[in-house]
């Protein structure tokens, strides 16, 4: 079937139909995400989230907004279907990945419905490619069911002050234990590696510390292969919230402020190791 | 330190913290002792208990790993050990109130120190750490071995040094010659050299250019070790390195010629290409190959030389190989190279003074 050149019009019977002026505000947003190949897409009248999940121990999410759009149309309540995420990026990001300022990629995204290819067309200087990527089925997805009334634990950070914390943790260790308590040492991030352990510490008068509401002392270990994607949503995040429940799960929401200012949120929830042996102190 | 060993032995003094380290063959040795002024705080035990450790090298650099982060973040870094502890502590005090504590495994063990005395040695050179960074940067990265020594005309020397076995055709030999101004002290024995190697050298030549100080060499006869110091009011480095020594143990070099080895350029040519000739026909070489910096010009022999060609003007002739019975004279006398391994022979570098 020839492909046209001409990128559609919405009006025509999409179930999802968007449009982006600048294509890297959708790429930065699915990479902070991708440590898996494949990604759940679910779209509603409100926006797009973006779902990788991995070992079912951990799930990350992208929420796009429909406001970040210039175009957004869902037809029916939902539109869900699973996707190759890393053949996504990279058409999304086929004109190249450098930010140079004055060049943005212009995105047109239609998906016809069950069964039907996701079909991108990508724009940058008068050069237009059309891309289209198989869907599959979609997926059950893990249900943290994590809503406020059950955190126990609940930090706000400024983002710099981890970042070079996360990039550095020694990956000898096979586990990231968070430490969160009312009492000293308030907040301890610990690997346990071969070269010994080590505590990182966050006073709560810290002025990275933007929210600190403890009301119990939990210590929880979760795989450090798993959470160590989350750098990269941290990296390019301003702030992070830090939140577990009473059984030990974890959520990581990051707030991302595009380059047009906008806010768009990445979140991360890890399952804590199931072997809990006595913490080295 | 990195450069010379995969362990760092910790041993606090009186005088101050000692950090070590010496390499797998026992040929380097380094030792950098901080003075207790260095510190904000130096306390190291009480009673002064003689308390030694040794940590793997790897895991004490990955506690300051970035160290443009750490010049940004860090304000104040605390090294603690307490009695009857199983780690080392480190802890780094960073903005924002936030700390980071690292508990380092060690490992007791005996002292390390190597039999060293820089007043036994008979020649000492001290230079900015520039001037003979900018000479090493001359070498190839993948040099093992340096020779280092005092020619005619007051000129220190810096060659590359090329085993006896190597090819002559594929040996490029490099050598560098520095004016005694160039340097703060000269105090050498004259046509003294030695030759040592050039990796750890360069470790501590690069902490020397950062810290901006000069460098002292000390060296004695082919064998003895070239000791390198650093000092200032609250450091004092040493490097110790073997030397290839000499299994002849008439290292004197035959002064009746003037020179046995390739004469160092001067402004005075003539003379210079005088004594060369001489030292070419009385060692009985024939067939000496044009120098690439001194054109011949006198009669020789009537053996042709395959690589001298027409040369008869005056001129470098670039990129000729030394033929290899010249290389031979070159060599012979002076540096008889007993293995590749600078492993010195008979003396053991770096004693275990506590010996169990």
């Amino acid at each position: 079937m020839p492909l046209s050149a001409q990128p559609p019009v919405s009006g025509e019977s999409y179930a999802l139909f968007a449009s982006l002026d600048n294509a890297r505000h959708l790429s930065s947003l699915l990479r902070a995400v991708h440590f898996q190949d494949h990604a759940t897409c679910f779209a509603t009248a409100n926006g797009l989230r973006v779902t990788v999940e991995d070992a079912k121990c951990i799930q990350a999410n992208a929420f796009i907004q429909a406001e970040i759009f210039q175009e957004f149309s869902v037809q029916e309540q939902s539109v869900t279907f699973r996707i190759n995420l890393s053949v996504l990026l990279d058409c999304l990001t086929i004109f190249g990945t450098s930010s140079l300022p004055g060049t943005l990629t212009a995105l047109r995204m239609c998906y016809r419905g069950y069964g039907y290819p996701l079909m991108l067309f990508l724009e940058e200087g008068g050069v237009v490619t059309v891309c289209k990527i198989n869907t599959q089925e979609p997926e059950e997805l893990l249900d943290f069911d994590f809503c406020s009334t059950k955190v126990v634990n609940k930090i706000i950070l400024q983002s710099e002050g981890l970042r070079e914390a996360f990039a550095e943790l020694d990956m000898t260790s096979e586990v990231l234990q968070i430490t969160m308590s009312p009492d000293k040492p308030y907040f301890r991030l610990s690997t346990f590696g071969n070269a010994g352990s080590a505590h990182l510490d966050y006073p709560r008068d810290s002025d990275l510390m933007e929210a600190f509401h403890c009301n119990q002392t939990q210590t929880n270990r979760y795989k450090i292969s798993l959470l160590k994607p989350s750098t990269k949503a941290l990296a390019i995040s301003c702030k992070v919230s830090i939140r577990t429940d009473a059984q030990g799960f974890l959520s990581l929401q990051y707030m991302i402020r595009n380059e047009d200012g906008q806010i768009c949120f990445v979140e991360y929830y890890c399952c804590p190791d199931e072997d809990i042996t006595e913490a080295e102190l | 330190l990195s450069r010379i060993g995969d362990e760092l032995y910790l041993e606090p003094t009186e005088s101050g913290l000692s950090l070590r380290a010496v390499n797998s063959s026992r040929s380097a040795f380094a030792s950098f002792l901080f003075a207790p002024l260095f510190f904000q705080l130096y306390e190291p035990g009480n009673p002064p208990q003689s308390f030694r450790c040794k940590v793997l090298m790897k895991s004490f650099l990955g506690v300051f790993r970035s160290l443009p982060s750490l010049e940004r973040t860090v304000g104040k870094c605390l090294i603690l050990l307490k009695p009857r502890a199983t780690r080392l502590v480190l802890q780094l005090h960073c903005k924002h109130g936030v700390t980071k504590t690292h508990n380092l495994a060690f490992q007791d063990c005996e002292r390390l120190q190597a039999v060293f005395d820089t007043r036994s040695c008979a020649s000492t050179l001290c230079a900015p750490a520039r001037v003979l960074a900018e000479a090493v940067v001359h070498f190839p990265q993948t040099l093992a071995e340096v020779t280092l020594g005092a020619g005619p005309g007051d000129k220190i020397s810096l060659r590359n040094y090329v085993e006896d076995e190597a090819e002559p055709r594929k040996t490029m030999v490099t050598e560098l010659w520095l004016a005694e101004d160039e340097f703060q002290t000269v105090a050498v024995a004259p046509g003294s050299r030695v030759t040592f190697c050039l990796k750890e050298f360069r470790g501590l030549l690069s902490f020397a250019e950062a810290s901006n100080l000069p460098l002292t060499i000390h060296y004695d006869v082919p064998g003895r070790p070239v000791i390198f110091t650093l000092d200032d009011t609250v450091l004092e480095v040493h490097l110790v390195l073997a030397t290839l020594s000499d299994p002849e143990s008439n290292s004197q070099l035959p002064t009746a010629n003037g020179v046995s080895h390739l004469p160092a350029p001067s402004n005075d040519f003539a003379d210079d290409l005088e004594s060369y000739m001489v030292a070419i026909e009385t060692e009985g070489g024939s067939g000496v190959p044009p120098s690439p910096t001194f054109p011949l010009r006198t009669p020789r022999p009537a053996e042709s030389d395959p690589e001298e060609g027409e040369e008869e003007e005056e001129g470098a002739v670039p990129g000729t190989p030394p033929h290899k019975k010249f290389r031979s004279l070159f060599f012979g006398s002076v540096l008889t190279p007993e293995g590749l391994s600078p492993a010195p022979t008979q003396e053991v570098l770096a004693e275990d003074s506590d010996g169990d």
